[in-house]
């Protein structure tokens, strides 16, 4: 038996140290990821953070399972304070953004953390604002809708799933740029913004395209309020193609983040990690299967993405604020 | 209805047997546990359907939903802790009740009377679905502010005599609900500490309401353990543990003296369920006191009167199926949990809608009809659980108090992992203990936690379209169903004036025979 001994702990160092080097740097991670989500369950970015860390115990990724904990409360504020507060600086702890919400409310709000406080690491899915009005609304165009507005100053009523969300920004882009004043309505979620659509509460809003996708008898698309447009509703025209000057600064973002606080080779790592599981067959079946728009984005193009949308919300929503 | 029920031929299928047994016994134990919602239940199991065939899987969270919804019931009875908010009304006589050694009798009721709630409800769903999800989409936010008032004038009866007490409770829960992010405008409220940022959730208020007094109240009665006191525990205890025969039977004859609250918890269940917004939490209460109203004895409710268990139980499961009425027809989750079971719709292609009844037609009714199954395997399951469950009267106190603080600690803590939360419930729960000690009644309280924020966010919503439209008056005061609410609430006032001002006569007449 002795003879053996050191051959085989040689064996087991051998191994140990593959294993070490096989994972991210410093063994990186060395257990179980959390990922705090900032919603609900049940919510949409909870329902797809479920899908997009299913394989994260793959070895092929990290090897860990991620465990998702919701921090719900205060539009998602209370997740990212609680992540600045006391996220650990192992990297295990990671959260799920969602642009513009994180943006806006660290530049309106004034909560404990700024957009620097993350590190974006990958993105994993976009759901552009589109205008919708119900079926059987009056208005047919966007044009219909300027025009009722034009003439009747802040009759016009408007809802999304909250304030300082995309929906809202997205408002807030349709005045400025068509010269209208409209009453924005914050309802507590877009299911509840799409129920005052039907039962005529409120007279249009700007919702999810994935909830007005799986919706096409009840609602009707007007214009989508993105850069181009989208593959899920190819009839419907961008904002910008009708005449509004409006980009892509109220499209909801999704994807991880890290806090900066976590040392540069990890977020690195689990960058890479985080984006090739986004790509795994196995989410994109999902998501699709789902109605859940994919898209995934690397950590340079999101870390462009936040300081675009910094800038363009800086100039919004504070410069000419009230 | 007879499609759907030549559905339910995949309770042949071994394998979907087994999973609905098994998601049938871990909702009843997840809904037992104080901390852990319905909503919470099933939001932990959908990732478990991603590797199963769409039918099975929402068959599983049919049976998880229904069951956590009465098992929670078992934790309010037994210890007089809510194990979900939909539970509040259970525990009003359902701890009474254990207390004088019927905690059998009161679990078999919790569990029978669950299931003919769910029945009925899970039936109005497979007929009226399409009329009750138009009816839904009448209410706007005026419309659900009055129903909200209506809610609010119960308070007199769940005051147990101390109206202007009870009155003192409601606003102050509604004044807790108000702490946090101001849900309109964005203004932070009363945060005059971290922990305070998101608010004050519901299950750290129940928990800490309702387990951290129980516990006080059990170790005030420590040092008097000896002699005679403890004989009679003891005697207590022994009664507790028995399971008299013939219970079931009793309970299940006693229909005939207990139909009126039967009837009337499960009208108010049915048309309640289905409004957006006031979910399953209030239902039971108000159930519970309009069948205290309309019973013959309404001075015994409160102190172990059986037919309040019958009101709370038979009202929250009735809403199980209408509240999924919203989701399957319109794709509207009405409530939190029907937003976690749309996660399970979604994950297999299914969108709510139209198509569910056309195209996905099959799996739409297997689903129907497993949720009538559920709520038999929901019956047996509880039943097998409260066989053992019982045996918790038996715990002598030391235990008790130790085993009831951690679960109170855990059942918080677990909301949103979260000290915060556990902060709070401490709080509250000995500022609770005080007031207790003043005769302020609890169920008020919580009953301005719930509706608090719901009254408030309509209102505001609809000053907002109001404001752009027709203005105040014209939008909160015309309308059908406003003024039948108004007419609702008005009449549910003057009826408790009624109710209080005879207590007083027949007190003053009592006092006068003695003198």
């Amino acid at each position: 038996m002795k003879k053996f001994a050191l051959p085989i702990s040689f064996a087991l160092l051998l191994a140990a140290a593959a294993v070490v080097w096989a994972k991210g740097p410093g063994g990186y991670p060395n257990a179980p990821i959390t990922l705090v989500v900032c919603y609900s369950a049940g919510a949409a970015t909870d329902f797809q953070a479920r899908i997009v860390s299913m394989p994260a115990g793959n070895d092929k990724y990290f090897g860990e399972p991620i465990v998702i904990v919701n921090k719900a409360g205060a539009g998602g504020m209370t997740g990212w304070n609680w992540m600045v507060d006391r996220a650990g600086k192992d990297g295990l702890t990671m959260t799920a953004y969602n642009l513009p919400h994180l943006v806006a409310q660290a530049l309106v709000q004034k909560p404990k953390f700024t957009v620097e406080s993350f590190e974006p690491l990958a993105n994993w899915g976009t759901d552009p604002a589109v205008l919708v009005v119900a079926t059987d609304s009056p208005f047919k165009t966007v044009d219909d809708l300027v025009k009722f507005a034009k003439a009747n100053p802040k009759k016009l009523t408007m809802n999304g799933a909250g304030l300082y969300v995309g929906h809202h920004i997205a408002t807030l882009q349709l005045q400025k740029t068509a010269k209208i004043e409209v009453t924005y309505v914050p309802e507590q979620g877009a299911a509840d913004a799409i129920a005052s659509l039907y039962s005529k509460t409120v007279m249009a809003g700007f919702t999810n395209l994935a909830d007005a996708y799986r919706a096409p008898d009840r609602l009707r698309v007007l214009a989508i309020a993105d850069l181009k447009r989208h593959e899920y509703l190819p009839d419907v025209a961008t904002l910008k193609e009708l005449g509004y000057d409006i980009d892509n600064s109220s499209v909801n973002f999704r994807g991880f983040a890290l806090p900066a606080s976590v040392p540069q080779d990890i977020i690195e790592y689990a960058a890479k990690t985080v984006e090739a599981m986004f790509k795994d067959p196995m989410v994109v079946s999902k998501m699709k299967e789902s109605g859940s728009p994919l898209n995934v984005m690397s950590r340079e193009e999101v870390k462009k993405l936040f300081a675009q949308q910094k800038a363009v919300l800086t100039e919004l929503l504070l410069t000419d604020k009230k | 209805m007879l499609e759907t029920l030549s559905y339910l031929s995949f309770l042949a299928d071994p394998y979907v047997l087994l999973v609905m047994t098994l998601g049938t016994l871990a909702g009843i134990f997840l809904g037992a546990m104080p901390g852990v919602s319905p909503t919470m239940a099933v939001a932990l199991l959908v990732p478990m359907t991603f590797y199963m065939d769409p039918r099975t899987g929402l068959i599983l969270l049919g049976a998880v939903y229904s069951s956590a919804v009465a098992g929670g019931g078992i934790t309010a009875i037994l210890i007089n802790v809510p194990g979900a908010p939909a539970s509040i009304a259970t525990l009003l006589d359902g701890y009474p009740m254990a207390k004088k050694g019927r905690a059998w009798e009161a679990l078999c009721i919790t569990f029978w009377y669950s299931m003919i709630g769910g029945i009925v409800g899970v039936l109005a769903m497979i007929w009226f679905a399409p009329i009750l999800a138009n009816f839904a989409m009448n209410f706007g936010p005026a419309q659900i502010f009055w129903v909200t008032v209506f809610g609010i004038t119960i308070i007199s009866g769940l005051s147990g005599g101390a109206v202007i007490k009870g009155l003192f409770g409601g606003l102050f829960g509604m004044l807790l609900s108000c702490i946090g992010f101001s849900p309109m405008l964005g203004e932070p409220r009363y945060v005059f500490h971290d922990s305070l940022t998101s608010g004050i959730a519901i299950v750290p208020v129940l928990v800490g309401m309702f387990a951290i007094p129980q516990v006080l109240d059990l170790a005030e009665n420590l040092h008097n353990l000896s002699g005679e006191n403890r004989l009679r525990l003891m005697e207590q205890a022994r009664a507790g543990g028995v399971r008299p025969r013939g219970t079931m039977l009793k309970i299940i004859l006693n229909i005939r003296h207990w139909w009126k609250t039967v009837t009337c918890s499960l009208g108010i269940g049915l048309v309640k369920s289905v409004i957006p917004g006031v979910g399953a939490n209030v239902v039971g209460l108000i159930a519970y006191d309009y069948s205290k109203r309309l019973s013959d004895n309404p001075q015994d409710w409160g102190k172990g009167e059986p037919q309040g268990v019958v009101a709370s139980e038979t009202a929250n499961n009735c809403t199980v199926g209408p509240a999924l009425i919203p989701l399957l027809t319109l794709g509207i989750p009405g409530s939190p949990t029907a937003a976690a079971l749309l996660g399970g719709l979604l994950i297999h292609g299914l969108f709510p809608g139209p198509e569910l009844f056309t195209k996905h037609r099959e799996i739409t009714l297997t689903f129907m009809a497993g949720l009538l199954a559920a709520q038999v395997f929901m019956f047996f399951g509880g039943m097998l659980i409260s066989r053992y469950s019982q045996h918790i009267t038996k715990v002598p106190a030391l235990i008790m108090i130790a085993a009831v603080s951690v679960c109170a600690v855990v059942g918080s803590y677990g909301v949103q992992n979260s000290m915060d939360d556990v902060l709070i419930m401490l709080g509250l729960g000995l500022m609770t203990y005080v007031l207790l000690k003043l005769d302020f009644p609890v169920a008020p309280m919580v009953l301005g936690v719930v509706l608090g924020p719901i009254a408030e966010v309509n209102f505001l919503r609809g000053k907002l379209v109001a404001e752009a439209g027709d203005g105040m008056f014209q939008f909160f005061f015309t309308g059908g169903i406003n003024i039948t609410f108004i007419i609702i609430c008005v009449l549910s006032i003057c009826w408790g004036f009624f109710v209080e001002y005879r207590a007083y006569k027949s007190k003053k007449a009592a006092a006068e025979v003695q003198s």
